[in-house]
């Protein structure tokens, strides 16, 4: 009786839905709550109201995410997940499995995402085939950036192999300059290890170690050379550098300070707000090495009931895909848009480097997912090697101690 | 009726209390056991696999370092703020003039959060902004005070902010234990001629014996779940040089999407926990009895 009762209330529920169906409606979680991020947040938010949609914001702040991600477990859990939520990489997959995501092929094969998207970003978008995350944007990792002066007045060129970056910080060290600005924290130092990985391994190697997580390569004599490489570089960053967050650290090259940068392209945000041009008073290069590491922010969209909820869920990811989303987002952020097919006249030299490094590195194998950004793994096994890397860094551990550790922190995490 | 309300008030008033411990307290530690005997990742799953989440705790460095430095800053931490705070407590017994003064200042750190104490420790303690920088700019240039950045003396670093945000709680603890010792007996004591410091040693402290124990369930619960401090501090750096069990757990469950490894590592911050207080708490109580 009771049963009866009850499917003949959410019956009534569901007619009372159907008929109040008031337009697209959806709500997104994200964590893009600072200043340029806001922005960037705000254009998608009135493209979506344009359309008749009623956007419901929940910026959750605080942790890189973390907080973010708590919140979502609690909505998860309870049963009712938000229509869209920032995650990347496979993130998106562990959430799959879970089996709380939507299938959006419907508007993906409608507004044909496979083929403005570079293949394995798209892989990245695809849960066993189906379609269930839209790319907003792509940030390149291995960056190095430099003051355009410093290097001049030192009769230096942007580097094009280590080996060339170690005899310029050799240099630069003499002249009393911090060669690498660099903040100690453990995620900064992945991202500078990930960078000499893929300068010193190849595409192959950075790809066999991780993405596959080959032992073998793990533990390779590649891998011991890069982290001799890290040992370098410990040499060329000051000694007060522990903590400091990266933004401090731009501004050492800002102010003539240090000279070099291994960063993401966020940090160009930092020079253009600071009024710096690019090519004049700062100069941008991929770090030594072919390839291209890759963190794309992406939302992923959740399971949800109702006619007005997965309208809404269509409609956003139509325009988080769409044209006009992907250039103006991605002009306020830093980034490039993620589909290949956006004039890029707006952009800055450094974006049009991007792009074009991009379009070859897709063509040659060589576009890879940034493990330190969490592109590449899973939480558990990107933190283990993130563990070794900043052990190392922070230490006067061996190189055959640190490719022994790594491999070892690998399977442990599994 | 009366009387049987009179009867059954307490544990009627008890009751709503007893349930929302049991449940919230006792019933969440079960929880977490069950997890921690689970293969979770993102989300909490219920099949028991066994011990797999505690074998790859033991095996993780990371872990390693975590409960190192646990041990390291509980007992330095514990030793010496009892110690200073005991000595402060003893000095302003002195009868002095500026008490009030002097003891509000040293209660002060504690109105702090943590998480203050942190970020301007941070900054005393940076080698280029902070002691070192000041000293240098004095012409010594030879000044070294660098234990922040060095992963081997980062966690001492921890210690001492602690130490200056908690020492003049315990101070205030023990004042008030040297207060109330019977005046009595110390007068009879120096009608004696016994010496001051034998009158603190024989016959002082030892009647503050509960005072200690108070200060030390305090700070030992302030040690083990110590993390605003070394998040704002050092953010478990230099690498996780300063990485504490709370951090590591906070690590795992909520950056890592690891809940069965967060809820190994609570389990046996847990275990730890039980191994200090338990038989203190034990040895204490009963000897209390005895008398």
């Amino acid at each position: 009786m009771k049963s009866h009762v009850f499917g003949a209330v959410s019956g009534l529920a569901l007619v009372a839905s159907s008929a109040a169906y008031a337009g697209p409606e959806a709500e997104v979680l994200h964590w893009w709550t600072s200043g340029g991020e806001a922005k960037s947040v705000a254009v998608l938010q009135e493209e979506f109201a344009a359309n008749g949609g009623s956007w419901t914001d929940m910026p959750v702040a605080g942790g890189g995410g973390d907080a973010a991600m708590t919140a979502l477990r609690a909505r998860v859990l309870s049963g009712n997940a938000p229509t869209a939520v920032q995650l990347k990489g496979p993130a998106i997959q562990e959430w799959y499995e879970e089996g709380v995501l939507a299938d959006i092929s419907a508007v993906a094969e409608a507004e044909g995402w496979a083929d403005v998207l570079p293949a394995s970003i798209a892989g990245h978008m695809m849960c066993e085939g189906t379609w269930c995350a839209a790319p907003v944007n792509v940030h390149r990792v291995d960056w190095i950036w430099a003051n355009a002066d410093v290097l001049e007045a030192n009769g230096i060129a942007m580097p094009s192999s280590w080996d060339e970056f170690n005899a310029a910080a050799q240099k630069l060290q003499a002249a009393g300059i911090i060669p690498l600005a660099h903040g100690g924290q453990a995620w900064q130092d992945a991202t500078v290890f990930e960078a000499v990985a893929l300068g010193i391994l190849g595409a192959d190697g950075f790809h066999k170690a991780f993405v596959e997580l080959d032992e073998a390569t793990l533990k390779s004599d590649g891998m011991k050379s890069v982290f001799d490489q890290m040992r370098t570089l410990r040499g060329f960053v000051d000694p007060n550098f522990p903590g400091r967050d990266w933004n401090l650290a731009t501004a050492m090259v800002m102010n003539g300070e240090a000279a070099f940068q291994i960063m993401g392209d966020w940090a160009k945000g930092e020079f253009l707000a600071a009024g710096k041009a690019p090519g004049e008073d700062f100069l941008c290069a991929s770090t030594p090495g072919d390839g291209f590491l890759y963190n794309v922010d992406s939302f992923a969209m959740f399971a949800v009931d109702g006619s007005d909820k997965m309208a809404g869920q269509q409609l956003l990811a139509k325009l988080i895909v769409g044209k006009n989303f992907q250039k103006v987002f991605n002009l306020n952020k830093g980034s490039i848009p993620a589909r290949v097919d956006v004039a890029l006249d707006e952009f800055d030299s450094c974006a049009h480097l991007s792009a074009s490094d991009m379009a070859a590195s897709n063509e040659g194998g060589s576009l890879l997912p940034s493990y330190a950004h969490g592109m590449a793994l899973r939480g558990a096994q990107a933190g283990a090697i993130t563990d070794v890397v900043t052990a190392h860094f922070n230490s006067d551990m061996s190189s055959e101690d640190a490719v022994q550790q790594l491999a070892t922190a690998v399977a442990n995490s599994m | 009726m009366t009387k049987w309300l009179e009867d059954h008030l307490p544990k009627l008033m008890l009751a709503p209390s007893f349930v929302a411990v049991l449940v919230f307290v006792y019933g969440f530690i079960a929880w977490t056991a069950w997890v921690s005997l689970t293969r979770s990742r993102l989300l909490p799953k219920y099949e028991i696999e066994g011990l797999i989440q505690y074998e790859r705790l033991f095996a993780s460095p990371r872990w390693d370092t975590a409960l190192n430095n646990l041990y390291i800053f509980g007992a330095l931490f514990i030793v010496i703020a009892m110690a200073l705070g005991l000595l402060m407590a003893i000095l302003l017994d002195q009868n002095i003039r500026t008490e009030g003064a002097i003891r509000t200042i040293y209660l002060y750190p504690m109105a702090l959060s943590m998480i203050v104490t942190g970020t301007a420790w941070k900054w005393i303690l940076n080698p280029g902004l902070g002691l070192e920088a000041m000293v240098k700019g004095w012409g010594f240039e030879r000044f070294s005070f660098n234990w922040i950045v060095d992963p081997d003396m980062a966690i001492y670093t921890v210690v001492i902010a602690a130490l200056w945000q908690s020492s003049g709680f315990v101070m205030a603890l023990f004042l008030a234990g040297l207060r109330s010792v019977d005046g009595e007996i110390i007068k009879a004591a120096q009608v004696d001629g016994i010496p001051t410091w034998r009158i603190y040693t024989a016959i002082i402290i030892p009647s503050m014996a509960p005072i200690f124990l108070s200060a030390f369930i305090v700070l030992a619960h302030l040690a083990i779940k110590s993390f605003d401090l070394v998040i704002a501090l050092t953010g478990g750096g230099p690498g996780f040089a300063t990485d504490l069990p709370a951090t590591y757990m906070y690590a795992m469950a909520f950056s890592r999407g690891d809940i069965g490894q967060a809820a190994s590592s609570a389990m046996v911050m847990m275990a730890v926990v039980f191994a200090i207080v338990v038989p203190y708490l034990y040895s204490e109580l009963r000897s209390q009895k005895d008398d």
